[in-house]
């Protein structure tokens, strides 16, 4: 059997070899659909990577509590709006619920601040410590601020790059410098590593984060002491995020006295609520994606059964010849299968090639950030074959049953 | 119309072989249905071969003859009757059977050649080893020596149209010789041939059946090919009407048999 398939497919190769312009012509079906899909993958693997990029640029394991709209007589605020959330629920969270390994808090307002002649406005956050390692936040020099700080009220200010940027000459150094944040003086102790974009487009590199008890007592002027704009929580597994998001809910209402039939006055978000919304669109593209290389294989597949009964009646003759001298149906039905199979698969790889091109040159040109998927390559090549197989069939079966008085005879 | 002649009976318990003839015929009809007519191409033919025999079929077209022919090779089934090849019943078969069996025992050589075209005369000769399964190896070496065998040592490399007729010819010979087949079936193997290559496929033919008792069938409407051949079937509608024995040759094959 193996000298069988050698011969088999050296016969294939050969009738292809000897009808190029046709064989090319009967691929491009086949071409067309996989380097589209192999393009299209590429691209939203791409950008499914850029988007993964920036939710982790979040932090990890993030659970984000937002305090509820305000509703006065039937109209609602905006979301965090409500004044909801205190310090005393974060340090009663990570009491109660055991899977949370860090909680924090922040505070923010945009505010002006000033080093020397230069000013900027720009986004003040007041933080507890715990908030800097929940988003995971690095330092390109010094260091963050500590409990103590947190305690004291001290004036010091983490600064994040786009901040430095505005306020300090290029080479100038920030650590240790002075700046005014509402005329109140506060000492550079840490620079941000930048975090780029936010998945909501904003800059998350503008940002200066100082004690949150300095922000609430000498900067942002607030009534309610101890009242936060959001809360922070971390869990060590990603798994954990659903039993997290519970328990927050359970020990909040609680700690708020929320009847059963009260709505939440919070609102608990996790990492994967946020990236869901991305991953929707790219579920929209995937099957469209899916469709179009349906449609061109499809079309692809019927361009190649059409050439295969050409190429079954064209040599008639051989096929009664080749059962003369003992051919059985299986012989001829694997032999026509193979010279399917074999073109499809060719199609399919000059496709692969074709595919990768186009997404090295959609890099180029357009900027977009493109991977090759070694899977996808896998996957299209062995689809391109069961293409083969399956518009193959008609065709070699179809010459498998003739008869072989009737296939030499023929003229 | 049984056939069996008394000195290749004689022949055969002298040399130890089975008594049975190689080819047994025994009422055999084929009967085509086009449409609403009916058309019995062959009607009740009794017909024996011994092994190493050369038999000529001839008769006018459509007097069955090819019918015969391609029922002998194994290519159809009768409509009934009973077709015994070495011993075994294969008048009700299936297609993959006969495609065994013709691959065993049978070598076809046609009227218009039938050599795969673009294909090397290697690899058309080598075909009926392909669908046996032998390696590839094995498969060159006997298709190499085929070639040699009709004379076309050197032309292993040559497409079919670089040969002549005669030559194309030959090649159809060895590739029907590779399998070492018991029966050589030849339809109308000088048809397409001058009479310089036709005498020439005819000698090749004896000699196969002379020197190493392949059993020989020459379907034939020509009177000089078929005076090549020990015996003569004359065909006409259907029936076998004349079955003659050229006594000249026929002790010849006696002793290609031994």
């Amino acid at each position: 059997m193996p000298a069988f398939l050698l011969l088999t497919l050296l016969t294939a190769f050969r009738v292809l070899n000897r009808n190029r312009l046709r064989a090319g012509l009967t691929m491009l079906g086949i071409i067309i659909g996989v380097g589209a899909v192999i393009a299209m993958v590429s691209i939203g693997e791409g950008a499914k990577a850029a988007v993964r990029a920036q939710i982790a640029s979040l932090g990890t394991n993030m659970i984000l509590i937002l305090p509820g709209a305000t509703s006065v007589g039937g109209v609602r605020g905006a979301l965090g709006g409500a004044v909801t959330l205190t310090v005393a629920d974060a340090l009663e969270l990570k009491k109660s619920v055991p899977v949370l390994v860090e909680t924090g808090w922040a505070k923010r307002d945009v505010l002006q601040s000033v080093y020397g002649n230069r000013n900027w406005n720009g986004p003040v956050n007041g933080v507890s410590p715990g908030y800097l390692t929940i988003r995971g936040w690095e330092f390109v020099s010094g260091g963050p601020f500590t409990q103590m700080d947190l305690d004291q009220a001290a004036s010091v200010a983490l600064l994040g790059q786009t901040v430095v940027d505005n306020l300090f000459d290029p080479g100038e150094e920030p650590i240790g410098a002075t700046i005014r944040i509402k005329h109140v003086p506060f000492r550079v102790v840490g620079v941000l590593v930048p975090k780029g974009q936010s998945p909501q487009g904003s800059d998350q590199d503008d940002v200066i984060f100082i004690p949150f008890t300095t922000a609430e007592r000498k900067v942002f002027g607030t009534q309610f002491l101890g009242s936060v704009g959001a809360l922070f929580a971390s869990t060590v597994r990603a798994e954990d995020l659903p039993e997290a998001a519970e328990g927050i809910r359970r020990v909040l209402r609680a700690r708020h006295r929320l009847q059963p039939d009260q709505p939440d006055d919070f609102t608990v978000r996790t990492q994967v609520d946020i990236g869901s919304v991305r991953q929707a669109t790219g579920q929209t593209l995937t099957v469209m994606m899916f469709a179009v290389a349906s449609i061109s294989l499809l079309v692809g597949g019927i361009g190649i059964m059409n050439i295969m009964l050409v190429s079954v009646t064209e040599r008639t003759r051989e096929i009664g010849v080749r059962m003369a001298v003992g051919a059985k149906r299986r012989h001829i039905l694997i032999q026509f299968l193979a010279e399917a199979m074999t073109l499809t698969l060719i199609g399919g790889l000059v496709g692969c090639l074709l595919g990768v091109v186009g997404a090295q040159v959609t890099t180029r040109l357009l900027g977009w950030p493109t991977i090759i998927s070694v899977e996808a390559l896998l996957v299209a090549s062995l689809f391109s074959l069961v293409v083969g197989l399956f518009f193959g069939m008609y065709p070699a079966n179809k010459a498998a049953r003739l008869n072989p008085i009737d296939a030499l005879r023929f003229e | 119309m049984n056939h069996t002649s008394p000195d290749t009976r004689h022949l055969s318990s002298v040399t130890g072989l089975p008594m049975a003839p190689l080819i047994v015929c025994s009422d055999i009809w084929k009967i085509y249905r086009l449409g609403e007519v009916k058309v019995e191409a062959l009607r009740g033919i009794n017909l024996s071969v011994e092994s190493g025999e050369s038999v000529a079929v001839m008769g006018a077209s459509g007097s069955g003859k090819s019918t015969l022919m391609n029922i002998l090779g194994c290519l159809d089934s009768p409509t009934r009757g009973g077709y015994e090849l070495h011993g075994r019943d294969v008048s009700q078969v299936g297609a993959d059977d006969l495609a065994e069996i013709r691959n065993q025992t049978i070598g076809f050589v046609f009227q218009n050649f039938n050599l795969i075209p673009r294909t090397s005369a290697l690899e058309n000769v080598q075909l009926p080893l392909l669908y046996r399964g032998a390696s590839l190896r094995d498969q060159r070496a006997s298709a190499a020596e085929a070639l040699a065998r009709v004379g076309l040592a050197g032309y292993e490399r040559n497409f079919p149209s670089q040969l002549s007729g005669g030559q194309q010819q030959r090649v159809a010979i060895a590739r029907a010789l590779v399998s070492s087949p018991t029966i050589l079936l030849a339809d109308e193997p000088t048809g397409n041939l001058d009479s310089d290559s036709s005498r020439d496929i005819m000698e090749v033919l004896m000699t196969l059946n002379r020197e190493d008792g392949l059993t020989l069938l020459v379907v034939t409407h020509e009177a000089n090919i078929a005076a090549y051949t020990g015996r003569q079937l004359v065909m006409q509608d259907g029936r076998i009407v004349t079955d003659r024995v050229t006594a000249g040759r026929r002790g010849s094959i006696g002793m290609g048999e031994g």
